[in-house]
């Protein structure tokens, strides 16, 4: 069970201004049935170019409902600009706070927000050019939504992107392209968790060293890559040089000498000994 | 507001004669039945009483009842017993439908060499038996397929499929979490190798579960430690817990008839006045092999979390496949793999009922369920106005 607050469970049981206004000067439409939420967004100015009326249409859970309706509340008697000035942060504040998981929710209203204004300005066009390039393709987002998110919200961690836009909620193969968002947006930002430091055994012999490096490549190394549709295969081991050879889509993958050094060789490092580094056999097995 | 609990797949409420059953042995009868003493062997005796009572409802022998901790523990000891026990063959099949008890185990043992089969199932939730045959060969440890589904309450047929699979030699077990206490067992006549069973699903209290083990079946101990269970399973036993479970057992011999008589009659009448009043619903799942409890109803154009909580603010509990309760932001696994369209399984709700529910609490649903789904489609940009 979610844990709503008193704000977000009246306007989700009590809903403010549903509908859709006849001759609205702006309609932004976000989501989908697909992705299990979706808003529809309405609203018509006064003459001095104040929101003089919003209504909503969602399809989505209790929070989604109780964003819309709140944000319906939230714009009326603002110019375009105080408008355009709504954070989903000001959305959920205003609730009261979301569930962290249902953060998302709060980001649709922005988004449907900024496409009611959109399309006033643009002379009504209907369709809301998507902006950046998609990472997430499980949820349609775009690097720029990505980047926007993690700024407005000061989000250090891909656990956290998914939760305000979505993105890596699916297959999760972009949680790698999050993570790398996250660090050119944050940059020193990021809080560096003190980890304790691993504790090894002894001296190694050469078998219980490459037995060490398979079980780290299958317990910790082969997981995340066969969820992106790759696999690892260890060559050969030559004093602290370890061969590997990448498999399915990390064969072809552009981002396989990150992959290399972020996670193959760090993980070995970790778990086997620090001296450890990873060369690629491009042809081998073939 | 009373509560009306339409949510007996989830967990269910333990009967007052199974709670009475297990008072004493908190503060009375607390001994350990492994001790030596007199005291401590009067529980061991009452241990052996609940094995006779599950082994009387599955129609097997008490020494073929192995306690665990959970139906999770149990499905997990029947996997990785049996793979360790044959270290030689490297295949496993399942199913997509199964529970993570069974699917996460499955696929956890990828990282370690193992090939794993999923069978999928059509668009009512049934498997193609032909697809099983194709893939059994002789690497094959074990296939994993669940009695009866804990979100559509599709059964499978599994003694078809238990007999196909061991006369094959290979090791057959079955998740029967959902089935035990709805459907009729003679295990003493069946193939099934393993059969999982949990105590709270059929009102016996959490964390106590079964693992049937017949008799020559192989099985690598899980739990390491004392003893316990001829050996198969360490741990001191939860003898409250287990007492409840033989209790619960005996009451579900009884009450099997009316399970499929009067229960199923509810879960109809409630099916069917939903689909009746509620346009653009429709049943998840096939409907002539089914749990008499379960129905899993998909309205379109609307989001489960949000008539969960509609139907929760008038008191009745039931659950939902919809991406919003799932935990991830996907919908249920287990529509998906039938192909339930995205639009119908965000909107999917499941009632399961048990043989505590009244008529009195089912009319109640019909006469609100439409009003709530009116409700939210008003809301919904994808109803055209036209509608309504």
């Amino acid at each position: 069970m979610w844990e709503y607050t008193d704000k977000v469970k009246d306007h989700f049981f009590n809903p403010r201004n549903v509908g859709e206004i006849e001759d609205a000067d702006g309609v932004g439409e976000v989501g989908s049935l697909a992705c299990g939420d979706a808003l529809r967004l309405t609203f018509k100015l006064d003459k001095n170019g104040r929101i003089k009326e919003a209504k909503f249409k969602t399809f989505g859970c209790a929070s989604a409902i109780a964003t819309s309706s709140v944000l319906t509340e939230m714009i009326k008697g603002m110019t375009l600009d105080e408008a355009a000035k709504v954070t989903n942060k000001d959305i959920a504040d205003y609730l009261g706070g979301l569930p962290e998981q249902k953060m998302h929710c709060s980001v649709m209203g922005r988004e449907a927000l900024e496409a009611a204004i959109e399309n006033y300005r643009g002379g009504g066009k209907k369709k809301r050019e998507l902006e950046g390039n998609v990472v997430c393709t499980c949820f349609g987002v775009t690097d720029k939504e990505i980047e926007r998110v993690i700024r407005e919200n000061n989000l250090t961690t891909v656990e956290q992107v998914t939760n305000y836009s979505k993105a890596g909620g699916g297959c999760g193969g972009c949680k790698g392209e999050i993570e790398k968002i996250i660090q050119r947006v944050q940059g020193d930002k990021i809080k560096q968790v003190p980890v304790s430091v691993p504790r090894r055994g002894e001296r190694l012999t050469n078998i219980q060293k490459i037995q060490l490096i398979q079980q780290t490549i299958n317990e910790q190394i082969r997981p995340p890559l066969r969820a992106d549709g790759g696999d690892i295969e260890l060559v050969d081991v030559e004093g602290n040089k370890v061969v590997v050879a990448f498999r399915g889509m990390c064969a072809q993958c552009k981002l396989a000498d990150v992959t290399m050094k972020d996670v193959v060789e760090a993980k070995l490092r970790e778990f086997v000994s620090k001296d450890l580094y990873v060369e690629e056999i491009k042809d081998s097995g073939q | 507001m009373e509560t009306i609990y339409f949510d007996n797949n989830a967990t269910s409420k333990v009967a007052e004669e199974v709670l009475e059953e297990m008072k004493p042995f908190f503060c009375e009868l607390y001994g350990n039945p492994s001790s030596m003493h007199t005291f401590g062997g009067r529980v061991g005796r009452n241990i052996q009483k609940a094995r006779e009572q599950v082994a009387d409802l599955l129609g097997c022998d008490p020494g073929e009842i192995m306690f665990t901790s959970c139906g999770t523990e149990s499905d997990n000891a029947a996997i990785r017993g049996t793979l360790a026990a044959m270290p030689q063959k490297r295949k496993v099949i399942t199913t997509r439908v199964e529970h993570p008890a069974v699917l996460s185990v499955c696929r956890e043992l990828q990282n370690h060499g193992y090939t794993v089969v999923e069978l999928g199932v059509d668009k009512q939730g049934r498997l193609d038996i032909a697809d099983l045959e194709e893939n059994l060969d002789d690497d094959t440890a074990l296939v994993t397929i669940m009695f009866a589904n804990n979100e559509t309450g599709v059964m499978f047929p599994i003694e078809k499929i238990a007999k196909l699979v061991t006369d094959k030699g290979v090791v057959f077990h079955t998740d029967a979490v959902q089935a035990v206490g709805k459907i009729p067992l003679n295990l003493s006549k069946s193939n099934i190798d393993l059969l999982s069973l949990s105590g709270h699903k059929l009102h016996g209290p959490k964390g106590v579960g079964v693992l049937y083990v017949r008799k020559g079946t192989r099985l690598s101990p899980f739990m390491l430690g004392g003893h316990q269970e001829a050996g198969r399973r360490a741990g001191t036993e939860n003898v409250p817990g287990i007492v409840g479970l033989g209790k619960a057992c005996e009451l579900a011999a009884k009450n099997i008839k009316e399970e499929n008589s009067k229960v199923k009659y509810l879960r109809d009448k409630l099916e069917d006045a939903i689909l009746k009043s509620c346009p653009d619903s429709r049943v998840n799942g096939d409907r002539k092999n089914r749990l008499p409890n379960t129905t899993n109803i998909s309205f379109e154009f609307i989001e489960g979390e949000a008539i969960l909580l509609m139907l929760d603010k008038f008191g009745i509990c039931a659950s939902s496949g919809s991406a919003c309760t799932s935990g991830s932001l996907e919908p249920s696994h287990v529509l998906r793999a039938m192909g339930v369209p995205f639009t119908a399984a965000h909107g999917s709700i499941r009632f399961s009922l048990s043989r505590y529910n009244t008529e009195d609490e089912v009319d109640y649903t019909i006469e609100i369920m439409p009003g709530i789904v009116n409700r939210l489609r008003e809301l919904s940009p994808f109803v055209e106005r036209a509608a309504f």
